[in-house]
């Protein structure tokens, strides 16, 4: 379980994030909506040690992310940041490959490239895997680095924006493999998200701030709600069930 | 060809320039002339060898390719610290004349400064790399106009010596300090041994390698620490050279085509030491010591940089 206990940002004066008190269950897809600005990238790189934080506690089954060995950490918890601009000459195969430092420290066993090839095909990137990144389109591109936290193999997956830029079909596949990866391997997943009606449809919980503050929290059909939504967006967002699921007009 | 028979090709080129730099037109004196010559490949090796790994790290730590070490202000510091000794001690000194004495002032005074910066930077919690590469740049910058100043001041005669420093020149190596620097280097290397691992994972930046499990600040303030005694060595040795970096790695990164350290790092060494090794060989038959090794390397790396500026330019 990871859990965030009184925890505040600022960078400079400017506070970004506020008393944020949140527990995320295992075996489930939480996702942070809110406005831009909101501090969902900024929580997100907190509970991911990537960032430091000004005050509160921040444990992952009970170890705290900041004072634990980061290599013990890498193995409970992988990030992926919303750009990957990484201009090196890797394909696919390799840039999964480095799922499995934290285990293998740089020399991989028989066990490790077994991972790998696991990871590769349940992102079904076989076709490509041996094509650099630098020849590949954004969705593959988003697909190869999921395939590489998928590789470095932990309970809990955060991912920063993972459908930006991508188009439906692969935004609705990319949610579907993070669906599996719940469903059929026990996973954990947090995501930031902007899009809500995505949100609405895949995750189990939602949990929406504005103001460095959380909104509100809870099942995703709580927080998907005409009065919830207007506060958070400031806009009166229609909302429709269609084949049980929740889905926002805000066209 | 993958990059690794291109490894082994380069090892050759560098093997076969060494043997021909010791025995081309090996006539007179020759119980005086093969020391002397197999003492300046040995301090090619070490100086080429030092700035090219040292880039090649430097790169990674900052994940910019255009970056050398010389924005650390350690260049301009051993300017600032020739100058400020001809300075006082004037260009006849025992401080100047003594090559040992002089390098081991220079060598110790990079070195402090390298490590009183970083510590005074790291001290904080916004360990910024930047911000200490900034730091750097404006120190480096100030060292610069420190030594102009000064070199106003002196004797025409001393500022035509304190000139001679600016440029790296391997024309007359002390035997003892290539010793001494050997024992540098080995012992840096040796300290380097346990990070190695690290610099394949941190190519792919600063989230990637947090994410990954390398202790981010740790690794980076150490090989930050390598990186500058190695360039402190170079310099010391045989003068401010660090533009050489710059254009190895970057021949290197476009010829290997691959991320792995390993290869990249042999790979830049090894070019290095071909651009020096010819370039030195250019300076004594062709130039008859007319010129020093910087200024050909600089010349070619320029017009190398343009080539590239124009060939970017073109994909666009």
């Amino acid at each position: 379980m990871v859990d965030l206990k009184n925890v505040f940002k600022s960078f400079g004066s400017r506070q970004i994030i506020e008393d944020v008190s949140l527990k995320i269950k295992k075996g489930t897809i939480t996702s942070f909506i809110g406005p831009n600005g909101a501090g969902k990238s900024t929580l997100i790189s907190m509970i991911s040690r990537l960032i430091a934080k000004d005050d509160g506690d921040i444990t992952i089954d009970g170890k705290d992310v900041f004072k634990t060995k980061n290599n013990e950490l890498a193995k409970k918890i992988s990030i992926l940041k919303q750009s990957n601009t990484i201009n090196l000459k890797l394909t696919v195969r390799e840039l999964v490959s480095f799922g499995r430092f934290p285990y293998s420290q740089g020399k991989l066993k028989k066990e490790d490239w077994e991972k790998v090839d696991e990871a590769i095909a349940y992102l079904e990137l076989e076709e490509i895997q041996d094509k650099f990144l630098d020849q590949l389109s954004g969705g593959q591109r988003q697909r190869a680095h999921i395939a590489m936290t998928v590789a470095q193999d932990t309970e809990y997956i955060l991912l920063d924006e993972p459908l930006n830029n991508l188009d439906m079909r692969h935004a609705s596949q990319i949610m579907k493999t993070l669906r599996r990866l719940v469903d059929e391997m026990g996973k954990t997943i947090v995501i930031v998200i902007h899009d809500i009606n995505f949100a609405s449809c895949y995750s189990d919980h939602i949990v929406a701030l504005k103001d460095g503050k959380i909104v509100k929290q809870g099942r995703a059909c709580d927080v998907i709600d005409r009065c919830v939504l207007k506060e958070i967006y400031d806009m009166d967002i229609d909302i429709r069930e269609i084949d049980s699921q929740r889905i926002c007009f805000y066209y | 060809m993958g990059y690794k028979s291109k490894t082994i090709i380069l090892a050759i080129i560098s093997v076969s320039l060494a043997l021909l730099y010791v025995f081309y037109d090996l006539t007179g004196n020759i119980d005086y002339i093969l020391p002397r010559r197999i003492m300046k490949v040995g301090a090619i090796i070490l100086t080429g060898g030092a700035i090219a790994f040292a880039t090649v790290v430097f790169m990674t730590i900052t994940n910019n390719r255009i970056l050398t070490p010389s924005v650390l202000g350690l260049d301009s510091l051993y300017m600032l610290i020739q100058t400020v000794i001809i300075f006082i001690f004037g260009a006849n000194s025992i401080v100047m004349m003594n090559s040992g004495l002089n390098y081991l002032i220079s060598i110790s005074a990079m070195i402090l400064f390298s490590l009183v910066l970083y510590r005074f930077l790291f001290r904080g919690e916004g360990n910024n790399i930047y911000f200490l590469l900034l730091v750097g740049m404006i120190l480096g910058t100030f060292f610069g106009s420190f030594t102009d100043f000064m070199q106003v001041l002196i004797d025409p005669n001393e500022f035509g010596i304190a000139q001679d420093r600016m440029f790296a020149s391997i024309n007359n190596v002390d035997r003892n300090l290539v010793y001494i620097s050997i024992l540098i280097i080995a012992l840096v290397l040796l300290y380097f041994k346990r990070f190695y691992k690290y610099l394949d994972v941190l190519a792919l930046g600063k989230d990637d390698a947090i994410n990954l499990g390398v202790p981010f600040d740790y690794v980076v303030k150490r090989l930050l620490i390598v990186v500058a005694i190695l360039i402190s060595v170079a310099t010391a040795l045989i003068g401010p050279i660090t533009f050489l970096g710059l254009l190895v790695v970057n021949v290197a990164y476009e010829l290997m085509k691959t991320y792995r350290h390993f290869y990249i790092i042999l790979g830049s060494v090894f070019i290095s030491i071909i651009a020096l090794l010819g370039g030195q060989f250019l300076v004594e038959k062709v130039f008859t010591f007319s010129t020093t090794v910087s200024v050909i390397i600089n010349f070619i790396g320029g017009v190398y940089f343009i080539y590239l500026l124009l060939k970017e330019n073109k994909s666009w």
